[in-house]
This record gives C-alpha cells, structure tokens and sequence, in this order.
C-alpha cells in the first residue's frame, strides 16, 4: 500500500517535471496573451461513452479547470471560455435546468474552496447579460467577481449568457445612455445659467467608445480562439474582439482536451506570429 | 546572465527550432498529398466529389489578406471557378480595401449600363454575367465592419437623441435598442447584406481580419491558405466539407 502511494507520487512528479519541461520549450518562442475558449463537444463526448446526461458537462468543467491551470503555467494573462450562449435557451427545459444546478454547483465550490483561486491570484469575471441567469446562479456570480475583482494575476473571463451581438447593443445602448445623461446635464446647466440650452452636439460614435462599453473593456484582444470538436465557425463568440485572432479547430472533443492539444494550439500560433503581429502593428498605424 | 542558465537557454531554444522544423516538415508532406488530392479532384478522378451539392451555399464570402489581393488576376481566376460551380453570391473583403478600389469601377460603369436591372440597393453590389449562370458580387472592406457598426450605433443614438423618427414605431424617451433596431440601422448605413453561409480564408493565417461582425455569426470558417497557390480542387473540397456539417444555432 505504502509502495503504491510513493509509485503514484513519484509518477505525479514526473508528469509535473515534464510538464514544466515542455513549457520552458514552448515559451522560448513568442507566448499568447490571451486565448478565448469554446468549449464544444460535451453532450457529443457523453452520448459516445453511452453516459447519463449531464456527464459531459461534468467532465468538461473538469477540462476547464485543467486548461485554466495549464494556461497559469504557461503565464497566459487572459483565459475567456464560452461556457453558454444566449441561443442555448433554446435547448431543452431539462438540459438548461441541469446547466444552471452545474453552474451554481460549480460556482459555489469555488467560492468555498478557494485554493484554486488564491493560487493563480485569479480575478474572474462573468461577461453577459445576467439578468437572463436564474437567481441563485446570478448572485453566486456576482460573489465570486466581488470577491475575486482585487486580484491581479489570471483574468478568467466567463461568458454567460453570452453573444457577440448582444455585446455590441448592450455597448451602444450604454453609449447612448452616457450621452443623454451628458446632454440632459448640459441642458440643466444652461437653463440654471439662464443661457439657452445647448443642444450639446455629440462627436460621431467611433470605435473606440464602443470598445470602452464592451464586456471585454480592458482585456487584450484574444490572440488564439480554440473550438473543440472540429467545428469551423465562431457561433456570435467575440465577433468584435477577434479581427486578428488566429482561429483554430482542434478535433478533439472539449472534455478530452489537454496540455498536448494546448501545446499544439501554441505550436501553430507562433507559426503564424510575424503575420499576425504585422497586421496588428498596421492597424494601430492606421488608427 | 550566469554560465548554467545560458547553457539552458540555449538548449531550450535548440528543442525548440528542432519542434518547429519538425512540424514544418509534417506540414511540407501534408502539403505534397493535398496537392495531389487537389489534382484528383481536378481531374474528376475522385467520385465523391464530382456531384457537388451546393443549395446550402446561398451566400459565400472570400476574405483575402490585402497584400495578396493586389493579385487581381487570382481574384478573377478564382470568381471564374466559382461562377463555374453555381455560386450565387460572393461577398469578397479585404481589410484595407483594396478589391472594393479594384472593382468599384467596373462596378459603376455596370451600373450605367444596368440601369434598367433590378440591382441589390448595396453600392458594393455588382451582376457578373456569364453565359449560363449569373453570380452576384459584393466588395466590402474594413470600414463596413467595427466602423459600419460605429456608423450604426451613431445612427441610433442621434436619432433618440434629436428625437427623430426611423422607424414606424412612436419614439420612446429612452430608447433601449435590440438586435432588429442595430441590423436595421446597418442597413440604413449600407452595411447590411446577408450572412454568408461559407467564408474562405486565402492568407498565411486562419483569421477573419475584421470581416462584419453582424454577418459572421453562423458562418462556417476554412483557411484556404495563400492566394498565389489557390487550387480549384481545393474550393471543390471546401464545398463538399461544408456540405457535411450540420449547424444546431445554438440547441
């Protein structure tokens, strides 16, 4: 018993020091900031495995807290995973009942141990419209960004509820509330003053105001976008933020991807590194 | 920096280079066997490509890198391909505009003489006629992604705060604008158009190099590689690819 105990230790660190071997590796090359997860192929994964339903998700919380920690490793600043779009509310009742349980399950063990956290020094932040979140998942939410928003090491980014189009109203909608705050101050002031009222012309909206009242206000733009499963497209995923992201389609299944899919996915970012950084360097030029 | 830690770094980065030799030349015979498959496809050798299906690409968008779109003679093989399978509609984009500059003139003498046609109310839009099948083009560039919806929501906002009418509805005082209000306003803009089904990548990167947000949503994204070694077996492959994949939205 007590060989068996040392065998699985001494294999544990073995795979630790392997581990940090192949980082050293990698990062002698040029490293991403910040890579943007969508995390597909859970119900695929356990439909396979003839598992209940549910178990995909399951395990594919446990592949996020995996890369998480892999990403902490490898000094990525910023992780942001699509963990539920807007349009899966279109699933069954049952289905999204069952992922809610898990997210406040999954959000409650983390307030409560916070090992996982303290370690990375992990500032978490929830990117969507929560309102649209049933209420004890919403104030675990919102607890864990209270709690985690001084840290300043990680920023782990979760989108839920979540879509791209969705982000850019709610910005032009916060935008156009900021100015008509501005313009009904500017018209109270005058007629306090007793000068006539200024209608209080607005410069044109630019990009830039929109970036500012964006979820992702603050955050790099990703470098890398990795969805699992094969699949080729972004499903409304940072439309916005993804100009010059490499995108990649790994086959594996989310709940099978592990450091060597990771290893891989930064292999082929730093391929295409000179392109991606040339074109980012234009575009700040040009603006 | 000590001797040891110097002796380290330059292992590491040895490892490294040996790495990425190593995938460059997993990536050189994969290259060899995809030309060769391009070949057998072009040559019609291999069956299952020969009966494409292409109902399902109602809308397919071509997003070049702009240094390589200065090729105008690939762009024009490349819609003559396309025009040869049935494609309906290509949107093509290219950051810094480069293909709008390129076909902006035989697109506004077209006009003149298409005066009488019923042509899409966009001024990126151009008819290509061809003896069989007649392909509608769309050019679009950067400045009708992140900046046409810049022009959009500056739209929205003027109007709720002059208080003018844009749509039929009465306006409110605090307006909260949805999904329908800002595809209405990209429209008002002339940064509407329909969502490609299909978006093919010819640069050194599978990126999307800022094509509009709003039409990005769905589409399905291959990277087709650099524009100068473009096959035809190749876009006949992204087809027959796309027409495998079955899209949930989201259930």
């Amino acid at each position: 018993m007590e060989d068996e105990t040392m065998r699985i230790r001494a294999v544990a660190t073995l795979l630790k020091f392997l581990r940090k071997c192949i980082i050293a590796v990698l990062s002698y090359g040029p490293m991403p900031q910040h890579i943007a997860f969508i995390m597909d192929g859970n119900r695929r994964y356990a439909k396979a495995r003839c598992m209940k339903d549910g178990t995909g998700h399951r395990m594919g919380f446990s592949a996020l807290i995996s890369s998480l920690l892999y990403c902490y490793e490898m000094g990525v600043k910023y992780m942001t995973v699509y963990a539920f779009s807007i349009d899966n509310f279109k699933r069954d009742t049952s289905e999204v009942q069952c992922l809610m349980k898990l997210m406040e399950e999954k959000i409650n063990e983390l307030l409560e141990n916070r090992e996982v956290i303290s370690r990375m020094n992990c500032k978490i932040s929830f990117w969507g419209n929560l309102e649209m979140l049933s209420e004890p998942v919403k104030l675990a939410a919102q607890k864990l960004m209270a709690i985690t928003a001084g840290n300043t090491g990680l920023v782990f980014s979760v989108c839920m509820p979540y879509n791209s189009t969705s982000e850019i109203v709610n910005a032009v909608n916060k935008l156009c509330a900021e100015r008509r705050y501005i313009a009904q101050k500017r018209h109270s002031g005058s007629c306090s003053n007793g000068h006539a009222a200024n209608n209080g012309a607005h410069s044109d909206i630019s990009v830039t105001d929109l970036d500012r009242h964006m979820y992702s206000n603050g955050c790099p733009d990703p470098d890398i976008v990795i969805r699992t499963s094969g699949e080729a497209r972004l499903s409304n995923f940072l439309l916005w933020q993804t100009t010059f992201s490499h995108l990649q389609s790994p086959d594996p299944l989310w709940p099978e991807f592990s450091l060597r899919h990771l290893a891989w996915a930064i292999l082929q970012y730093q391929r295409v590194y000179p392109y991606v950084e040339q074109n980012k360097k234009m575009a700040k030029k040009q603006l | 920096m000590s001797l040891p830690s110097r002796i380290i770094k330059l292992t590491l980065g040895l490892l490294w280079c040996i790495i990425h030799v190593v995938i460059s030349l997993f990536n050189l015979c994969s290259h060899l066997m995809f030309n060769l498959e391009c070949y057998l496809i072009s040559s019609g050798l291999l069956r299952k490509y020969r009966n494409l299906q292409l109902s399902r690409v109602k809308c397919l968008a071509i997003v070049v890198d702009s240094r390589e779109a200065k090729n105008t003679v690939k762009i024009n093989q490349l819609l003559c391909w396309l025009k040869t399978l049935g494609v309906k509609y290509v949107c093509l984009y290219d950051i810094d505009g480069v293909l709008k500059k390129f076909f902006e003139p035989s697109m506004n003498s077209s006009r003149d003489d298409n005066s009488g046609d019923d042509l899409d109310v966009c001024a990126n839009i151009k008819a290509l006629d061809s003896s069989h099948r007649e392909m509608t083009l769309e050019c679009i560039s950067g400045s009708d992604g992140k900046e046409g919806i810049a022009k959009a929501a500056n739209l929205l906002c003027s109007t709720s705060l002059n208080g003018d009418r844009y749509t039929h509805e009465s306006v409110k005082t605090e307006s909260v604008f949805t999904e329908t209000d800002m595809a209405s306003a990209l429209k008002s803009v002339g940064c509407g158009g329909p969502e490609p089904d299909l978006l093919l990548v010819y640069g050194p990167a599978r990126c999307h190099l800022g094509f509009p947000a709003w039409r990005l949503r769905y589409t399905e994204i291959m990277h087709m590689g650099p524009l100068k070694s473009m096959k035809y077996g190749a876009v006949v492959k992204a087809f027959y690819n796309f027409s495998k994949k079955y899209q949930n939205y989201g259930k």
